[in-house]
Formats: structure tokens, sequence, C-alpha cells
């Protein structure tokens, strides 16, 4: 039976050889190294759900009055991508649950996919042979915030319309162009022509996934090109990867990963519930709710449009640049931009041009993790600004304090952040060098006391 | 007849034989290194696939049978629990049963110098024929841009991306009607002070930013409206755009005075950002990221009581772009 399957499959593809070698392809042994791997079972869920809920899904501004299934929405005026949101998840059986697993998987792909990084970052796994492998990553990363974005916004309820309110705005911010720009994506001023909708809809479920998968491809098909880095250990060195075959062993990790990542996203989707769009009602251009939070991968851009203090840069008449394109636009901007930017810098700046297939521990390049720290912390202190609100309401600091203080706060902590991160990696060596000299004084000493070997 | 029947069926026989049994090939030297069977192990995998199995059928079960409660809750459950159980079995077919190896493998050459030249001179060998290639390029270049540019163009009918007129225009007219959410008109008397109503031009389209007005009331002495307004707030009764002018929400939270020694002026505030707006002076940003104030709509009563417009916005709604400083709405 194996053997026929085997047979039957070389004659026709010539492939025997090649799956050979991919079946003893080596993986290198580290937890860290899964987290790539949750983002893409993620992204399997979310194909998968997201494929059940178009089969249900409405993508039409018309409007209509709801007599559905939930009572207090009774009678209301929405449109049909509203109402068959709010279908799908009172009326189709199982609809709830996959459309809360969707959402589910969604967040999940962003956390993996931003744990993914800080790994390669913090461990230099993306210099030289694995630079492009790490831009398709980043740009995958760009695209799932915009794809989630675009997700939550179909469903036409009061959140998503206030964040497309904001999108717009964003959009419309850009210097010179950006009236323009949000007349040819919107079709006209907001809230748009129905057209919108379906341009919303077709970017959601077939172009950025598109273009999503086929990165990822990409992504993937550069990894096993250059196989995996690899933590120095014994036989691990720039030329050899040591770890465990892609078949046997790692095929059964791999798909008990997968099973694992399914089933915490299908006991999220059922048990936990995520964006209830019922309680936040139809939107109007006139309606607003306070309280109201992005998905948690856009909080840094919601944080930083709260930052920034009340102008607008303009000359006479003209306005150059709206204030929403400093925490919308420049800001995100800038921090891919960076990371971008990083490994030519460090190429740069170091002047190591070589290949690397082991990884750096973080205290290995004191200021690589002293610069991704401070990254890091920036970004997170603006994303903290921008649950400032929740702070308010749960402990009452004053509003207008807290945003004193993240203003004040984002321009300093980062800095002293960059120089102890930088003190610690320094220190962590210098105690590592100490603990190696006194091991072999001590050696030595043990040699030098134990009596010559009688020949 | 007989004897063609055993032709036949020595036939099939020989044909279905033909092939079988090959000549038995000496097992080279093993792949995969021996190990040790371990039975306790297989049940435990065997007991997990049936757990498995178990808990997908009862997500059939749970979505067959109507009258199961939570049914978002017990199917997802289930079929969590199934995957569950289905990872923990094959984790234990990877540590228990399958051998754990570990491989040393040679990391791919980095680089092949020689292929790279034969590449580049591939490359350079076969433009050889070409005397003026720098002209050929510049020619190529210039066919392509026009070509990208021409298929590029059908994407300007996806909006009107040079008309600008659109962001200025608003419903708001003088003598137009302010009116409830429910349609009916809004008179001087029903503004209460500490509280405040939106309201929209009567007959007009609501779905577009120019469209909602908050409206207040405030005592005529705290007023301290922009030059030029005089008259702009019979009874003190103020009205702007409810869209704020920072990022296009609805400013839908009014703070009111609750304590009079921290917060001594009511406030209109958009609860996406916080741009905080005083409705006594224009609208002015008093906190938050807005860089215009909120554009103010002139009011009058009319002869039964009822508020009306006295004119068109005092500026473009909405958020900011290149150009919204340059007009008055129309």
């Amino acid at each position: 039976m194996i053997r026929s399957t085997v047979r039957f499959l070389d004659e026709r593809s010539g492939g025997a050889p090649f799956l050979r070698k991919a079946l003893r392809y080596v993986f290198p042994d580290h937890w860290s190294f899964l987290l790539g791997e949750v983002a893409l079972y993620a992204f399997v869920v979310l194909v998968g759900t997201g494929i059940y809920l178009t089969l249900f899904f409405d993508p039409s501004t018309a409007t209509t009055h709801y007599h559905g299934e939930y009572q207090p929405l009774h009678g209301l005026e929405m449109t049909h991508a509203y109402r068959s949101v709010v279908d799908i998840s009172f009326k189709v059986k199982a609809g709830l649950l996959i459309r809360q697993t969707h959402h589910w998987a969604a967040d999940v792909f962003v956390v993996a996919i931003v744990l993914h990084l800080l790994r390669i970052f913090f461990t230099g796994a993306f210099r030289k042979p694995r630079d492009l492998t790490y831009y398709l990553g980043l740009t995958m990363l760009a695209l799932a915030l915009l794809e989630g974005y675009l997700g939550y916004s179909l469903a036409d309820d009061l959140l998503s319309g206030m964040g497309l309110a904001i999108g717009y705005s964003v959009l419309m911010s850009v210097p010179f162009v950006g009236a323009n720009l949000a007349e040819l994506v919107w079709g006209g001023p907001f809230p748009g022509t129905p057209a919108f909708w379906s341009r919303m809809y077709v970017a959601h479920v077939f172009l950025f996934p598109l273009l999503i998968a086929t990165l990822l491809g990409a992504h993937l098909l550069l990894v096993a090109a250059r196989h995996h880095t690899q933590f120095r250990g014994p036989r691990k060195t720039e030329r050899k990867v040591v770890g465990v075959p892609t078949f046997p062993g790692q095929t059964p990790r791999s798909l008990g990963l997968m099973s694992a990542v399914t089933a915490v996203l299908f006991l999220l989707g059922g048990l936990v519930q995520i964006n209830p769009i019922w309680l936040w009602g139809p939107y109007h251009v006139a309606s607003g709710t306070n309280g109201a939070q992005p998905d948690w991968y856009l909080g840094w851009l919601i944080g930083a449009l709260r930052l920034v203090p009340g102008f607008d840069v303009t000359i006479g008449h003209y306005t150059l640049v709206p204030n929403p394109f400093w925490g919308g636009a420049l800001f995100p901007l800038v921090v891919f931009g960076f990371l971008w930017a990083f490994p030519w810098l460090e190429r740069r700046f170091t002047g190591d041009h070589a290949f690397h297939n082991l990884l750096d521990r973080p205290r290995d390049a004191p200021w690589r993790t002293a610069i991704g720290a401070a990254l890091f912390t920036w970004v997170a202190l603006i994303f903290l600004a921008g649950s400032a609100d929740r702070v308010f309401v749960t402990f009452f600091v004053s509003y207008g304090w807290q945003i004193l203080f993240f203003r004040i706060a984002v321009w300093v902590v980062p800095v002293v952040v960059l120089l102890v991160t930088r003190r610690v990696c320094l220190e962590l060596q210098v105690s590592e060098r100490v603990e190696r000299e006194r091991r072999l004084a001590e050696e030595e000493a043990r040699r030098a006391a134990a009596p010559e070997p009688v020949r | 007849m007989r004897a063609l029947w055993r032709y036949l069926v020595a036939a099939v026989v020989l044909l279905l034989g033909r092939g079988r049994r090959p000549p038995r090939v000496e097992r080279a030297e093993r792949i995969v290194p021996a190990g040790e069977p371990s039975p306790r192990a297989e049940l435990l995998v065997l007991a997990l696939f049936g757990a498995t199995a178990a808990c997908a059928v009862a997500f059939v079960v749970v979505y067959a049978v109507e009258s199961i409660p939570h049914q978002t809750q017990f199917l997802g459950l289930s079929l969590g629990v199934a995957f569950a159980f289905l990872a923990a079995a094959l984790i234990v077919i990877a540590y228990r049963l399958v051998v754990t190896e570990e491989l040393e493998e040679d990391y791919p050459v980095p680089a092949h110098p020689a292929e790279q030249e034969a590449l580049g001179q591939l490359v350079e060998e076969s433009g050889d024929r070409m005397t003026r290639k720098r002209l050929l390029l510049v020619g190529g270049g210039a066919a392509g841009a026009a070509l990208g540019a021409a298929l590029v163009t059908p994407a300007l009918s996806l909006g009107p991306a040079f008309e600008i007129a659109p962001f200025f225009r608003t419903p708001w007219r003088r003598g137009v009607r302010l009116v409830d959410e429910d349609g009916r008109p809004l008179h001087a008397h029903d503004v209460l002070e500490e509280t405040f109503y939106t309201a929209y031009p009567e007959g007009a389209d609501r779905e577009q930013l120019g469209a909602p007005i908050v409206v207040v009331r405030l005592r005529p002495a705290e007023l301290h409206l922009p030059a030029g307004r005089d008259g702009w707030a019979p009874h003190g009764i103020v009205a702007y755009s409810k869209i704020c002018t920072h990022a296009g929400c609805a400013v839908a939270l009014y703070r009111k005075p609750t304590f009079p020694t921290v917060e001594p002026r009511p406030a209109l505030v958009c609860p996406c950002h916080y741009s905080t707006f005083d409705p006594a002076r224009g609208a002015k940003v008093l906190f938050g990221p807005a860089g215009r104030p909120l554009p103010q709509l002139p009011l009058f009563v009319g002869p039964s009581g009822e508020l009306r417009a006295a004119g068109n916005l005092s500026g473009p709604v909405g958020p900011a772009w290149w150009g919204v400083r340059n007009r008055r709405p129309s």
C-alpha cells in the first residue's frame, strides 16, 4: 500500500528523491521556534471559518428594518450587512461559534506574528541570509493588521462604524492628496457610496487573504531553502544544523500543535464572548459610544491618535498636516520603517556582512537588544495610553493627567530602557566570563593537586 | 464453450498474477533507528483517539438536538475538547511512539559564485547584438511606464478623485427646521440646560457628515461666542456640528459640571479620542487632539417657537484635509 502509493507518485512526478530529502529535513528544537507555526495554524483556521461566514454574510448597505430573533433590536433601521451578521449570530446554527472563532483567530494570529517577530528580532535571526524572509514576514504583519481592520469593519455595527470614520480621517489627513485618496476609496465623502462595502468585502475575503497566502508561501519556501537557525550547542555550528527530521519526528509534533491551536480557538469561540455586535447596535453617522476600543492590535494606533496634542499644521488657508496623520499614519510608518531598515542599519553600524546560521542570545548583542527593548517600550506605552479612558473609569485616575504623563513618558522611558537594557546585557556577559574563568581556574587547581599519573 | 471459459479464467489469473511477488530486495540497513515498543503509550493514544471521536460525535449531537440549551457554548466546548484530545494523542505519538532522532545536516552552501558568474555572463552575452543598449532600455522603460499608467487609469472611476466641492456641501440653509431623531421639530422650550440634544435638518439625508448637530442651552451671560456671531444663540441655545473635527466620530458625550470647582464649564466630548470642545466659546478646543473648533450653526426661533437654522454652518464639517480651511460650506 505505502510502496504502491510512493511508486504511483514517483512515476508521475519524479519526486521521490526530493520527497525523501524533505522528509529528512532537520528542524532544530526550541519552543520559541513554534511561534511562527502558531500564526500559520491560526491563518488556516481563519481561512476555514472565513469561508463559512461568506456563505451567510450580505455585504450590502441597503437598509432594512430588523425583525429577527433578537428582540431588543426590533424595528431598528440597519444595513443588510449588520442584519446578516446579527442573523449569523442568532439564526444560523453554529454561526455564532464560527463567527467568534474567526474573530478570536484573528486576534491570536496577530499575537503569534508579533511574538514571532520579537523572537526573530532579539535573536538576530533576521541577519543574512534570512533578511528577505524577515521582510516578507513584516509585510505580512502589516497586511494582517489591515485585514483584521477590514474584517471587523464589515459588520457595520456602531464600533466598526466609528473605526471606519477614524480610518477615513487618517486617509484624509495624508498631506496634499489625502482627500483625493479618501474619495477614491469611499467613492465620495464619508460614509461613501454603496460600492464601498463591496470594495471592503472583496479586499477582506479575496485580495488580502490571497496576498497573505502568497507571501506566506514565499516565506516558507525561503525558510526551507536556507534552513532553520539554531541556538549554539554541542555539534551545532554555522555549517551543521542539528535537530529532529520532518518525518517521523516533527510531523506529529506539528500536527499536535495545529490541533492544540485549533482547540484553543474553538474553546475561545464557544466559551468567551467577543464583539457582541447586537449590543453595540447599528452604526449611524450621528451615533457614538463611550469606552470605544478597537481590537487589541490597533490599540497602539488609537493610543497615538489620542496622545497627539490638538493642532493642525497650516500655511495660510492651506492645511499641510491634519492632526490624525501623526498618530494614525506617520507613527505606524515609522515603526514599520524602522523594523524594515533594521537589518541594513545593523550591517551598516557593525560592519557584519557575514552569513549567520547560529542565533545570538539577547545579551550577545547589547545594542540590538537595547534598541529593540526601547522600540518595544515606546510602542507599548503608546498602546497603554490608548486604554487611559478605561483606567479612568476603573481606577478614577484623571484622564487628562494620564495623557499628560504619557506625553512625557513615551519620550523618556524608552531612553531609560535603552540604557538599562544595554547595561544589563554587558553585565550578564561579564558575569558569564567571570564564571567561566573561575571554573577554569578551579579545574587547573584540581589538576595541580592531583598526583601525577604514574607511567 | 467450456474450453473457452477455461482459457478466459486462465488468462485472467495470469494477467492478475503478472508482476506479483517482486523479487525480495535485501533490506538495506535501517533509515530510522529501531526502538522499544511501548504498549502503554499505544493504549493511551487509542484512548485519546476514542475521546476525540466521542467529542466529535457530541458536537454533531448538540448541533442536531434543538432542545439542548447554550448551543454556542456546548458546540465550542465539544469541538474544542475534541481537538485538544487529538493534540494530546499526536503529542504522545511524537514523544513516546515515534523514535526521536537527532540528525545532523549540512546547511546549504551560502552562495554559488561560479553559477552567479555564469548567470551574469549569460545575460550580458544575450544582449551582445544590441548596439544601443541604453537607448533601448530607456525606450522599453518609457513604453512600460506609459502602459502601466494606462492600465491604472480606470482606477480613477472608483470615485470623483478631483472633485472637492462635495466636502463643503451641507444640507443646512437659512430657515431649515431642526428635527429630532423621530423627525419631530425641536422647539426652543424643549431644550433644557445641563443636557444635550441631537438634531437633523428636516427632510435631509441623515447619513452625511454635514447633517447631525448637537444642541445645548447655556445661560446667555456665560456665552462668549467669537466676534460676528451675535444673535446666533437665541435664549442661550447653541448648535454645533456633531461630527468631530479630529477623526470624524460623533461628539456623543456632554460633560456637565458635576463638580464645578474641578470642571467649571460644560463641554462637548468625542468618545473616540476625547477631543473636548467648549460650547460657550464657539466650540473652541479645550483638550485633546482636534485641530479646529466644531463648526457652529446659527439659529433663530420661528413663529411657533421652533428652532430653525439662520444660515449654513460656520465652517466645513468633519476631519481636516488639505483644503478644509479654504472655503465656507455651501
